[in-house]
């Protein structure tokens, strides 16, 4: 009913390679596109761009990041704060000592200076997996904050340690409201979302997916793992960095060392761990979870309490998010480890085979 | 699929419960964007407590603001950075007059997430005590008031009390500076450094790491340096440590001042008879001596409307400093309706006016009865601190004492020059020409 794909036929390479094979689903996403791009921006609320879809967007793109370098390449990071965070102070300094640098190019420059950062600390994964690695990026989430905290240089020697964002200029064109930030921050991410895509699809994302599986047998059938693990850490600080750097620009506005802190790196994880390891569209999912759950139970739980003649206080709603992200982080490492991906992949496939199951 | 479809539904009534119900119109709405819970929450309950009793009272007792009555919303920040935009984000669109009235987040990073935006959303940031310190330059930060005093010249203002300890100079002095390894402990090292220079002391900084409940080693080298006093900068279960520490390698606590982040009950009750004799600055004075106290206590928990869960705690220093806080914000609401229009709601643009030219004077604060709880305010564009002046108080093993009976003001002449330039810095990077507005 949903999916009525008699008639689809596939005649070339390119239309079998396609990201979207079947017709639906394409205009589905040109749908969403259309109301992203288009319906989003003229019927959206101040609110909904500043306190909602921009983060949203900003932290899918890191554990967009995350979910290349854990879900694809097996490598477990809780680093992903610090290169955020080395990105938001790259393209500030970019910004701040060269003249009239173009503020894409210095994301991208920060890009690659988390990039190299990441590079370094992925280093120990050539000796060391699981756990362990995960304890090694560990020093680069503390060493980073650390650095930021002790050098004075890279905050502009600002007595407090804090950065403040410059403005956001395109070819003269001042991004400044909440919508030019959200066109912005859409636009880069929908890009890198597409280049992520690809990269998962090419010999690159395959010869990750055959070192997460097995690494041995991936040297054996001729990849190497060094390079492969390397670009790796390398590809998705590139992701993480410009993630920061949008957080720092087109979000808060200012940042200090301290907001990019070990919690922030464990909520990217369970951005992923709910969304799905291994999967683009899980970022998206799980950051919209994480950041919506809370939100959404900040505005429901008041009349809630108030319809059953509970007492509620503001802090309450606190702890009842603290109890729900931890129960729902069990039941989907228990019950569905591939998180919410796998489950609109299970509806998908249903829905494809509706109303004439067998 | 049925189940798939009922949660799609479900998501989307969520979505729509999303839209913001405006307030009251003829209200004077106040935005609480504060936290009750996270690693600073004990402190968050004592202060926001009395800020919203005050506001209670006011209503309670003469009906509001010349009439108009204060509401107001919490909303928690956890002090987290993001959720603290997004609190600032959903309580600013609830009214539309008032946007908030004006926002007291007792958070120093939230409170520098929200500098630009409140300045573009036209409602003022009060950093009662903490923030962005060159904000007492008006000129570049028109929308935000660091009042009564800042980290660097309650510093000066310890530094002046330890010499007129030591009749008046401490020339050959050793002072050890302890912090806290962040925004707020690095803030004040400035202005120490510029003491010394001129008041011939020497200095030695030793940084703690976050959050601070391992300091062997830092106070290892306190013993060895032997300085004359510690200067203490400590936050959260780094003061208690720093208190037992200090005990373990015998360090005099009467020679150990702490600044007012460090000089709740909170920070000595769990250090025991370790705090016994420490010292901390402190703009507002703790007890229920002092009778605008007394009468919330009356009037408002008479009522059965209090806003605090473990009533003992109403009297302590946080819980005077949440009332003198809103003391500060409802004189400042008074003073734009005095300009405005009494009986008046009062929007944003109209509280910065107030906010810029607030003078709260001690016969203004004997008549509410809060004579010596908080020092006098007056605030100018060349100056949002309006005030500088801090007192010290001293731990007695169950109740802090105030010991200099007076209030001790910061060497301004030595320290507001450095905000300003820190400020013309910034407003360099930002391309902001420094102006008063009107």
């Amino acid at each position: 009913m949903f999916y009525r794909e008699a008639g689809q036929f596939k005649t070339s390479y390119i239309a079998d390679g396609q990201i979207f094979p079947i017709r639906q689903d394409r205009i589905a996403f040109a749908l969403l596109l259309f109301v992203a791009f288009i319906v989003v921006p003229v019927i959206g609320s101040e609110y909904w761009f500043s306190a909602i879809l921009i983060p949203s967007l900003v932290l899918a793109l890191a554990a967009l990041g995350l979910n290349l370098l854990t879900g694809y390449a097996g490598q477990l990071s809780l680093g992903s704060a610090a290169f955020m965070a080395v990105g938001a102070y790259a393209a500030y300094n970019f910004q701040l000592r060269i003249e009239g640098i173009p503020i894409l190019l210095s994301f991208v420059l920060a890009g690659l200076c988390s990039a190299a950062v990441g590079v370094l600390f992925g280093l120990p994964s050539l000796r060391i997996k699981g756990f362990y690695l995960a304890v090694a990026t560990l020093a680069a989430q503390f060493f980073v904050v650390w650095v930021l905290t002790k050098f004075a240089w890279f905050s502009n020697d600002s007595s407090s340690g804090v950065i403040s964002a410059q403005k956001v200029v395109i070819f003269g064109y001042v991004f400044n409201t909440p919508v030019k930030n959200y066109l912005l921050v859409l636009s880069i991410v929908s890009l890198m979302a597409l280049l992520a895509k690809n990269i998962v699809r090419s010999s690159t994302g395959r010869a990750w997916m055959a070192v997460r599986d097995m690494d041995v047998a991936a040297e054996v059938i001729g990849i190497p793992l060094m390079t492969t693990k390397l670009l790796a850490f390398a590809v998705s600080s590139f992701y993480c960095g410009v993630a920061g750097a949008l957080y720092a620009f087109c979000y808060l506005g200012s940042v200090e060392p301290d907001g990019f802190s070990l919690d922030l790196s464990l909520r990217i994880l369970f951005m992923i761990i709910i969304g799905g390891v291994g999967s683009i569209m899980g970022a998206f999912l799980g950051s919209a979870f994480i950041l919506l759950l809370p939100i959404l139970l900040d505005h429901w739980l008041p009349p809630l309490a108030a319809l059953l003649h509970l007492p509620m206080r503001s802090e309450s709603i606190s702890h009842i998010q603290s109890m729900l992200f931890g129960g729902l982080i069990i039941f989907f490492l228990i019950a569905e480890p591939h998180g919410l991906a796998r489950l609109w992949q299970i509806g998908k496939e249903k829905l494809r085979l509706w109303p004439f199951p067998h | 699929m049925k189940p798939l479809q009922r949660l799609l539904l479900c998501c989307v009534a969520a979505l729509a419960g999303l839209a913001a119900l405006p307030a009251q119109a003829d209200d004077q709405f106040i935005a609480l964007a504060d936290y009750r819970v996270g690693p600073y929450g004990a402190n968050g309950q004592a202060f926001y407590g009395g800020f919203i009793d005050y506001l209670s009272y006011v209503d309670l007792k003469e009906g509001g603001v010349n009439g108009v009555k204060l509401t107001w919303e919490e909303c928690e920040t956890e002090y987290n950075n993001a959720k603290g935009v997004e609190c600032y984000e959903r309580l600013k669109t609830k009214d539309p007059v008032t946007k908030g009235t004006a926002y007291n987040v007792m958070a120093t990073g939230v409170a520098y997430a929200l500098i630009d935006k409140s300045a573009e959303d036209k409602v003022p940031l009060m950093m009662v005590g903490y923030g962005r310190t060159d904000a007492v330059d008006g000129s570049v930060f028109p929308w935000a008031f660091p009042l009564v005093t800042t980290y660097q010249m309650q510093v000066s203002a310890i530094v002046k009390y330890l010499s007129s300890k030591n009749g008046g100079s401490l020339a050959g002095k050793k002072i050890v500076y302890l912090y806290h390894d962040s925004a707020y402990g690095k803030e004040p090292i400035v202005a120490l450094e510029a003491e010394s220079a001129i008041g011939k002391f020497k200095l030695v900084e030793i940084p703690v790491a976050h959050p601070g409940n391992e300091q062997g080693a830092q106070w290892l080298r306190i013993r060895q340096e032997n300085p004359d006093y510690v200067i203490f900068w400590g936050w959260g279960v780094m003061n208690q440590t720093a208190l037992k520490a200090a005990q373990k390698v015998g360090f005099p606590r009467d020679h150990m001042v702490g600044s007012w982040w460090a000089g709740s009950e909170e920070d000595t009750v769990p250090a025991g008879e370790a705090a016994k004799g420490y010292m901390s600055a402190t703009w507002n004075v703790a007890g229920t001596g002092v009778p605008l106290i007394a009468d919330i206590e009356k009037v408002v928990y008479g009522a059965g409307k209090g806003n605090m869960q473990d009533k003992a705690k109403v009297g302590t220093v946080l819980y005077n400093r949440g009332v003198s806080v809103a003391v500060a914000m409802v004189e400042a609401i008074r003073t734009a309706q005095g300009k405005y229009g009494k009986g008046k709601v009062v929007s944003g643009e109209q509280m910065r006016w107030a906010l810029e030219n607030l003078n709260i004077t001690n016969a203004r604060l004997g008549q509410l009865g809060a004579t010596g709880l908080l020092p006098e305010i007056k605030t100018s564009c060349a100056n949002h601190e309006g005030s500088g002046m801090v007192k010290i108080q001293q731990w007695d093993g169950t109740k802090w004492n105030i010991i200099t009976p007076d209030w001790i003001e910061g060497n301004k002449a030595l320290i507001h020059p450095l905000f300003m330039a820190n400020a013309a810095k910034y407003a360099k990077e930002k391309g902001i020409t420094p102006a008063c507005m009107k």
